[in-house]
C-alpha cells in the first residue's frame, strides 16, 4: 500500500468511473433493444382484441397526461440534481433527487391505480392479446422506474455517507442517465400506446 | 394427508423411468463424492477463496471451460440415445415422450450451455492477455455472468429429476410450448433456465466490448488488434443486439403460461407466428455469435503455424464486421414456408446468400496464409485444416438451403438437420477443439498428448462424416426431423445404422480427450518458456500459467503482431531488458456473485413451480446482493512491488 501514491490512486479511479458510464450507455442500447421488441410485440397485436374489448374504452386522458407530466418533471429536476452535482452543492443535490424520488413515486402510484381501475372494469390481463400485449409493454416501463426509485434511495444515502466523490458522482451520473432514458421510452408509450389508442 | 404427500412427490420427482433413477443415484453419488473429498482434503475454504469467489478472468474462463465440458458430455450422452432409438425401424428403446425431452434438451444444452460458455471461456482467458490488459473491464460483472449461466444451466438440467424436461424443440414454439400443450413445469425450467444465464451473456457482452475498446495496452490501435480479438469484438456486437430480445421472447412466453395471456396462443387474439419470428431475430444471429469466435480461432493458429502473418488482415476484419450486420438480415429464411409471400423471402433468401461472400473471403484468406507458409502439423492446425473441407460443404449446403423454392422441399428435414450440424460441429466445435488445444498450455502450463489427440482427430472426423452424411441423403428420402420411429418399408433403415455408428464414433473421440486431459495432468510436456508455439500474439510474451495480474510491465504495441515484433527486436539488440516495476491495481475477490447467483437461482426455481413466494424470496436476495454491492466501497487493491519481483521471480522472468 506505500507505494500507492495519491496521485497514481486518483488517476486509477477517473479512468475506472469513466469506463463504467461508457459501459452504461451500451446497457441502455440493450435496454433499447428491449423496449422496441415489446413495441413490435404490441403493434403486431394492436388490433387482436378477439372482438372484444379496446383500449379506447378504458385509456382515460386525465391520467395518462399527468403520469407524463410528472414522469418529464421528475426527468428536469433529476437534471437539477446533476448541475447541482456539478457545482459541487450536496444539498440542492440530495434535494433535487428527493423531489424526483417522490414525483417516480407517484408515477408508480398513479399507473397501479390506472391498472387497478382497468381491472376493475373487467379488462384483465388474460382476456385478449392486446391487453397481454399492453400491460406487459406498460408494466415493463413501471418495473423500470420501480428499480430506479429503490436505486436512487440507494445513491442518496450513499451521498449522504460518503459525499460528492469521483464514485458517487459516476453513479449519480448513471442513474440520471437511466432516468432520463425512462422518460424517452414513455414519450413512445404515450405517442404509440395511449395518443393512438384514444385517437 | 399422506396420500397428498405421496402424490406431490411422485409429480415433484420424476419416477417410473429406469434411467432417471440411475441418474438419481449418479447425481446423489456424485455429490456425496464431491463432499466427501473435499471435507476429507480440507478444501472447502480453498474452493470458497480461490473459485467461488474469484474475479480473475483466467480463473472464470477455465471454470466456464469446465462447465462446458461437462455440457458438452450431458448433450452428447442425449445425442447418442437419440441414435440408438433411431438406428433401426420400430425400435423402441425410448417413446415418443421421453424422445421429445432428449431432443429439446440436446439442442438448448449445445448450444446455450455448451458451445456459448466455451466461447466466454476463450473470451475470458485470452482477450485480455492478447491486448495486453491486466483485466476485463469490469472483473466483478464478469463474475456475475458466469455465476448467472452456471445456476442457469444447473436449473435447466435440474428439469431431468425435478418436474420432467421440456419437449417441445429448442425453440420452444408456442402454442406447443403454451400452458395448453405443455402444462408440466419443464417448459418453465427451459424459460428460466435460458432467460438466467441469458443476462450473464449480455453482460459479458458489455464487458468485453469495453474491455476490447479502452482496456488495449498502450500503442495498440484497432487495426493492431490481434484476429481473435476483433472476432470477440464482432461476436459481441452480435450479443448485445440480439440477447436483449431472447430475454423479451422468453419473458413474454412466461406471462403467456404464468398469467393466462394471450400474445402466442390460437385463443384470445394471440399470434404464434410472431413468437417464432422473436426467437429467430434472436436465434439466428445466435449462430454467428458462436461462429465468429470460432473464426478468431483459426485466424490465430493459421498465422502461428505457418509462421507467416496472417493473409489480408483487413479483409478479415472487415468481412467479420459485415458479418455482425448481415447476421440480422436472415432470420426470416428458418420459415419460408410459414407463407410470409415472394417478396419477403426473396429479401431474406438474396441477404442469407450473401452472407456466404464474406465466410468464403475468410476461408481464401485461410488458404493463401498457408500457401509457402511453413506448415507445422501441430494439434490444433490438425483441427483448422480438417475444418475447411467441413465447413465448406455445410456451407454449400446452406446455400441450398437458402433457396427459398427449394426449401419447400428441405424444410425440416434430415437434410437439414445434416446441414447444422456440419456447420456446427465443422465450425464450433472444431474451432474451439482446436482453440482448447492451442491455448491449453497458456492456461494449464502443460501441453497435452499428441498421439492421443491424434486418435481422437480421427474418430472426431471419421465419426463425423459416417454420421452426418447419410443423413443429407435420408433427407431426400424423405425423412423429417423429430419423429422417433419409422417404418420399415420406409427404406431409411440402413443409412439410420450408418448414422449411429458414426456418432458412437464421435463419443470415443470425446472419450480420447478426456483421457488426453487425464494423461496431461500426470505426464503432460510442462511449458516453461511461455511460448511453446513460436507465437506472434501478446498473450505468448508472460508465463504459462500467467500470474494473476497478467503482465508485470504493460508492453507497448507499435504494429499487428506485437510480441513477434518484440521477439525480432530483442534477437536484434541481443541486450536483456530492465524491467521498473510499479504497484498493480487489483480487484479484492467477492463472494456477491455467487450469493446473488443462488438467489436468483431460487428465485428460478420458485418461478418453475409457479410458487410466488419463494420466487419473491430469491429476487428479494437478489436485490439484496444488489445493494449490498453498491454500499461496497472498498473493492480493490495494490499488489506490490516485491510481491510482483517474487512472483516473476518464481517464474523465471528476472526484473
Amino acid at each position: 500500500m506505500a507505494y500507492a501514491t495519491a496521485h497514481h490512486e486518483e488517476h486509477h479511479d477517473e479512468h475506472d468511473e469513466g469506463i463504467k458510464v461508457m459501459g452504461f450507455w451500451l446497457f441502455l442500447v440493450t435496454d433499447c433493444i428491449l423496449f422496441g421488441a415489446l413495441f413490435a410485440t404490441y403493434a403486431v397485436l394492436v388490433n387482436h382484441t378477439a372482438g372484444g374489448l379496446t383500449g379506447k374504452e378504458f385509456f382515460e386522458v386525465p391520467g395518462f397526461v399527468s403520469e407524463t407530466f410528472i414522469l418529464l418533471t421528475s426527468s428536469f429536476t433529476s437534471g437539477l440534481a446533476v448541475l447541482s452535482m456539478h457545482k459541487g452543492k450536496i444539498k440542492p443535490l440530495i434535494g433535487w433527487l428527493i423531489v424526483t424520488l417522490l414525483l417516480g413515486m407517484c408515477f408508480v402510484g398513479l399507473e397501479i391505480h390506472e391498472f387497478q381501475t382497468m381491472v376493475h372494469e373487467g379488462a384483465t390481463i388474460s382476456i385478449s392479446a392486446f391487453f397481454t400485449a399492453f400491460y406487459t409493454l406498460v408494466s415493463t416501463h413501471g418495473l423500470h422506474v420501480s428499480v430506479g426509485i429503490i436505486w436512487m434511495i440507494s445513491i442518496t444515502i450513499q451521498l449522504k455517507r460518503y459525499g460528492i466523490t469521483s464514485v458517487t458522482k459516476r453513479k449519480v451520473t448513471i442513474i440520471s442517465l437511466y432516468w432520463h432514458f425512462l422518460d424517452a421510452v414513455w414519450i413512445f408509450l404515450y405517442t404509440v400506446v395511449y395518443l393512438m389508442g384514444v385517437m | 394427508m399422506l396420500d397428498k404427500l405421496k402424490d406431490f412427490l411422485s409429480h415433484f420427482f420424476v419416477t417410473g423411468e429406469p434411467m432417471i433413477y440411475g441418474a438419481d443415484v449418479a447425481i446423489l453419488l456424485t455429490l456425496a463424492g464431491i463432499i466427501f473429498v473435499l471435507t476429507y482434503l480440507k478444501k472447502w475454504k480453498w474452493l470458497w477463496r480461490e473459485w467461488l469467489t474469484t474475479v480473475d478472468h483466467k480463473k472464470i474462463g477455465i471454470m466456464y471451460m469446465l462447465s462446458s465440458l461437462l455440457m458438452l458430455f450431458r448433450g452428447g450422452v442425449d445425442a447418442l440415445l437419440m441414435r440408438m432409438q433411431l438406428a433401426f425401424p420400430q425400435w423402441h428403446f425410448l417413446d415418443s415422450n421421453h424422445y421429445n425431452e432428449i431432443f429439446t434438451t440436446h439442442g438448448t444444452i449445445m448450444i446455450l450451455f455448451m458451445a456459448m460458455p466455451l466461447m466466454f471461456a476463450f473470451f475470458n482467458i485470452v482477450v485480455p492477455l492478447q491486448i495486453g490488459a491486466r483485466d476485463v473491464a469490469y472483473p466483478f460483472l464478469n463474475a456475475v455472468s458466469f455465476w448467472l449461466f452456471f445456476f442457469g444451466a444447473m436449473l435447466f438440467n435440474l428439469s431431468f429429476v425435478i418436474g420432467g424436461s421440456p419437449d417441445a424443440g429448442w425453440l420452444s414454439y408456442p402454442p406447443l410450448s403454451g400452458m395448453q400443450f405443455s402444462p408440466g413445469p419443464g417448459q418453465d425450467f427451459y424459460i428460466w433456465g435460458i432467460q438466467i444465464s441469458g443476462i450473464g451473456s449480455l453482460a459479458s457482452g458489455i464487458n468485453f466490448i469495453m474491455t476490447i475498446l479502452k482496456m488495449r495496452a498502450p500503442g495498440m490501435k484497432l487495426m493492431h488488434m490481434p484476429l481473435f480479438t476483433w472476432s470477440v469484438l464482432a461476436s459481441c456486437i452480435i450479443i448485445i443486439f440480439a440477447f436483449p430480445v431472447l430475454t423479451v421472447t422468453l419473458a413474454l412466453l412466461f406471462i403467456d403460461r404464468f398469467f393466462d395471456g394471450h400474445l402466442f396462443t390460437m385463443t384470445g387474439g394471440g399470434n404464434p407466428m410472431m413468437y417464432i419470428n422473436l426467437i429467430w431475430m434472436w436465434g439466428h444471429p445466435e449462430v454467428y455469435i458462436v461462429v465468429l469466435p470460432a473464426f478468431g480461432i483459426f485466424s490465430e493458429i493459421v498465422a502461428t503455424f505457418s509462421q507467416k502473418k496472417i493473409f489480408g488482415y483487413k479483409s478479415m476484419v472487415f468481412s467479420m464486421m459485415i458479418i455482425s450486420v448481415l447476421s440480422y438480415f436472415t432470420w426470416v429464411h428458418h420459415f419460408f414456408t410459414m407463407g410470409a409471400g415472394a417478396n419477403v423471402n426473396v429479401f431474406f433468401a438474396i441477404t442469407t446468400m450473401a452472407i456466404g461472400i464474406p465466410t468464403g473471403v475468410k476461408v481464401f484468406n485461410w488458404l493463401f496464409t498457408m500457401f509457402r507458409g511453413r506448415i507445422q502439423m501441430t494439434q490444433p492446425m490438425l483441427w483448422t485444416i480438417a475444418f475447411i473441407p467441413c465447413f465448406v460443404v455445410g456451407g454449400a449446403t446452406g446455400v441450398m438451403l437458402s433457396a427459398a423454392p427449394a426449401d419447400y422441399q428441405y424444410h425440416n428435414s434430415y437434410f437439414l438437420v445434416a446441414h447444422f450440424h456440419q456447420v456446427l460441429i465443422g465450425g464450433v466445435v472444431f474451432g474451439f477443439f482446436a482453440g482448447l488445444y492451442y491455448w491449453w498450455p497458456k492456461m494449464f502450463g502443460f501441453k497435452l498428448d499428441d498421439r492421443l489427440g491424434k486418435w481422437a482427430f480421427w474418430t472426431w472426423n471419421i465419426g463425423f462424416y459416417v454420421c452426418f452424411m447419410p443423413q443429407y441423403a435420408l433427407g431426400f428420402m424423405g425423412m423429417t426431423r423429430r419423429i422417433y420411429t419409422y417404418d420399415f418399408d420406409m427404406g431409411w433403415g440402413p443409412l439410420n445404422v450408418i448414422s449411429t455408428v458414426g456418432a458412437f464414433f464421435m463419443g470415443i473421440g470425446f472419450i480420447f480427450q478426456a483421457w488426453q486431459i487425464l494423461h496431461g495432468i500426470k505426464y503432460g510436456e510442462r511449458d516453461v518458456t511461455g511460448d511453446p508455439w513460436n507465437g506472434r500474439t501478446l498473450e505468448w510474451s508472460i508465463p504459462s500459467p500467467p500470474p494473476h495480474y497478467n503482465f508485470a510491465v504493460i508492453p507497448t504495441v507499435t504494429g499487428q503482431d506485437a510480441w513477434w515484433t518484440i521477439k525480432k527486436e530483442r534477437k536484434k539488440k541481443k541486450a536483456k531488458e530492465t524491467a521498473t516495476f510499479s504497484p498493480i491495481h487489483m480487484p479484492k475477490n467477492s463472494g456477491i456473485p455467487f450469493i446473488m447467483s443462488v438467489f436468483w437461482f431460487i428465485a428460478g426455481f420458485g418461478l418453475t413451480f409457479h410458487w410466488v413466494w419463494m420466487a419473491i424470496f430469491g429476487l428479494t436476495g437478489v436485490g439484496a446482493c444488489l445493494l449490498a454491492r453498491s454500499f461496497q466501497y472498498n473493492s480493490d487493491y495494490y499488489i506490490p512491488v516485491d510481491e510482483i519481483r517474487h512472483t516473476e521471480d518464481s517464474v523465471g522472468r528476472v526484473g
